[in-house]
């Protein structure tokens, strides 16, 4: 059961809860656990506790070894290293074998705000979403990470789990029911509408209410699986629409704004893409200086929206 | 001696300055790698204030000697030596890790003057060290490349390629340095980690290794010395340290890698900090 609104301390604490019935689950870390949370996972269970050291190509292939063997491995560490320093292992030991590993990108975008761009994860859903067979999945609040863990579990093959560093607030149902590729509309909506994932979906909600007052209605969608992206909802959410947002807190390119495009590419209807412009991540006092700076607050959702609608 | 006993109480006296600095950057609060950037400070003194040819008025004066920080996240204590130098303002120290200012909360070689490579990411900065000093050397320049790596760092595999590449190409021009103080993010090096006999793997690797205790500024001096002189291949000082070091609170404890301190701390850390100097004085 969630503990609180953090992502990573409910990642960590529902892989301890699965783990108690589920003897096939292993963790391994890179020295980050009391970040990353795996460290829960590690008092509960020591002996399925791997801590493979500050060597994270090492652990990835190890990984994909202890699933060969049948265990179901999640590696852990930021994300930044976690896919970014072990990207060849990903992609060979991995990817490519379809082996049932599941990674975790702790503290990703831009989530580790003081140690700037070498530890911002601003590419990494354009890194995992170019691998086949890899699914890829962002969740935006406590409740859909202790979703998408469980979900983790249960499917089979590889798997990245993007994890914001910070606490974001409550905006999914604990109630409704969740699979893996699903995309759930937030806010309904008729004149515009956004698709929007990890903590641009808490800003779309905001954007929602900030535009309503102007006359304008804007439909929010949690778009929290990547990969595979279901499109024909992605399609169906567009019906009566006169435009498209995406918001994501990522590189422009490669990212959620990416992977719509070429999926709605045959639908004539604007589109604008709210993300990172083409740069690395720097350090900041606090993460919303950061997201302002980045222009990923709600009123920057409102501005692409207002661009959409004047594009008619 | 080498050293006259004044050149040793001067260096004595920077190695205090760059842990007035580290503190003066991270005031209660604000979350710093207190540890690690103690822990080295002392062997940081003396590269940048004895051994390292360097020109502060001309940061990229071809002929300078290199420092890569391949443990980036110890960047305080860089930043800590180079603004005594002047290669900043004072003023920046306050601004450390914030949207304003040019410290960066890893070293980043475009915001701030005297940082050469881009480091953070452990386990690279040997290599790039490496590829530094096969530059100097074709280019027929004299200077040294010096890097810094933490004794966690081992863990990466790069680590063990650098080695091995450096051995392979002589390359007598660079100068490793472990800082070698037992600890890592979450627990002891023996805890996560734990890699036996490094001296043993080094010098297999074909490494000239030294080792020393890396608080003590004559065996620093003469290690340094050393590595210069040793023309056969790269060498490695292995400085035995303290995570922490001069401030009790700290040392030895993993939680000071990446924390912020209370007030309490804090006061007690400048209490150190003038203590260190009365000492030196004495
Ligand atoms: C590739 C990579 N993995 C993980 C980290 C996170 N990290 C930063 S410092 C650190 C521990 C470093 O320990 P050590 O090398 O012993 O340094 P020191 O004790 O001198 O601080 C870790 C795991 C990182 N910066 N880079
Ligand atoms: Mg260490």
């Amino acid at each position: 059961m969630r503990t609180s609104d953090s992502l990573r301390k409910t990642y960590g604490e529902t892989l301890v809860e699965l783990g108690k019935d589920n003897k096939s689950i292993v963790m391994l870390e890179a020295d980050l656990g009391n970040s990353t949370m795996s460290s829960l996972f590690g008092s509960a269970y020591p002996e399925r506790y791997f801590q493979m050291g500050i060597a994270e190509q090492n652990m990835a292939s190890v990984a994909a070894g202890l699933s060969l063997a049948g265990k179901i491995p999640f590696i852990n560490s930021f994300a930044v290293f976690a896919r970014g320093r072990a990207y060849d292992q990903i992609r060979s030991s991995v990817a490519i074998a379809k082996l049932n590993v599941k990674i975790c990108g702790s503290s990703a975008g831009l989530s580790d705000y003081g140690d700037g761009k070498t530890h911002q994860s601003i590419d990494d859903i354009a890194l995992m979403q170019v691998l086949p067979n890899m699914t890829v999945l962002s969740p935006c609040d406590a409740i859909e990470t202790e979703k998408m863990t469980k979900a983790m579990v249960e499917c089979n093959g590889p798997v990245y789990l993007r994890i914001n560093r910070n606490d974001l607030s409550l905006v999914t149902d604990p109630k409704a029911d969740y699979k893996i590729g699903q995309m759930t509309e937030m806010v309904k909506g008729k004149d515009v509408v956004v698709f929007a994932t990890g903590v641009m979906v808490q800003q779309s909600i905001q954007a929602a209410k900030i535009l309503e007052k102007e006359g304008i209605s804007l439909r929010v969608v949690n778009v929290s699986t990547i990969k595979p992206l279901d499109v024909t909802a992605l399609q169906s959410y567009c019906e009566g629409v006169k435009g498209i947002v995406t918001a994501e807190e990522h590189s422009i390119f490669g990212g959620l704004g990416s992977a719509v495009c070429s999926a709605l590419s045959m639908k004539r209807l604007p589109i604008e893409v709210l993300g990172i412009q083409d740069s690395f991540g720097t350090s900041a006092e606090n993460y919303s200086i950061l997201l302002k700076h980045y222009g990923l607050e709600s009123e920057d959702v409102a501005k692409k929206v207002r661009a959409v609608l004047s594009a008619n | 001696m080498k050293y006259s006993q004044e050149q040793i109480i001067e260096l004595k006296r920077k190695a205090i300055q760059i842990r007035a600095n580290i503190l003066e950057m991270i005031p209660p609060g604000k979350v710093g790698h207190l540890g690690g950037s103690s822990s080295i400070a002392d062997v940081m003194a003396a590269l940048y204030f004895h051994t390292m040819e360097v020109n502060p008025s001309d940061p990229k004066d071809p002929k300078r000697d290199r420092l890569i920080m391949s443990k980036g996240h110890a960047v305080l204590v860089q930043y800590a030596c180079l603004v005594e130098l002047g290669y900043f303002g004072r003023e920046e120290l306050a601004k450390v890790k914030t949207l304003e200012g040019m410290l960066q909360g890893h070293p980043d070689m475009d915001k701030t003057p005297g940082i050469e490579a881009v480091t953070g990411s452990l386990g690279q900065g040997l290599s790039v060290a490496l590829g530094l000093a096969l530059g100097l050397r074709l280019d027929k320049l004299p200077n040294r490349v010096y890097a810094i790596v933490g004794d966690g760092e081992q863990a990466e595999g790069q680590i063990w390629e650098a080695v091995m590449a450096a051995h392979g190409f002589k390359a007598n021009n660079l100068t490793a340095i472990v800082d070698f103080n037992g600890l890592q993010a979450t627990s002891t090096t023996k805890e996560i980690f734990p890699i036996e006999n490094l001296v043993g793997k080094w010098s297999s690797f074909g490494w000239n290794v030294i080792e020393i205790d890396g608080h003590d500024m004559v065996q620093i001096l003469d290690a340094l010395e050393e590595a210069k002189a040793f023309t056969e291949g790269p060498s490695v000082i292995l400085a035995h340290t303290v995570k922490g070091k001069c401030f009790p609170f700290a040392e030895g404890k993993a939680k000071y890698h990446n924390a912020s301190m209370t007030e309490e701390e804090y006061k007690e850390a400048w209490v150190c900090i003038e203590n260190l100097k009365r000492e030196v004085e004495a």
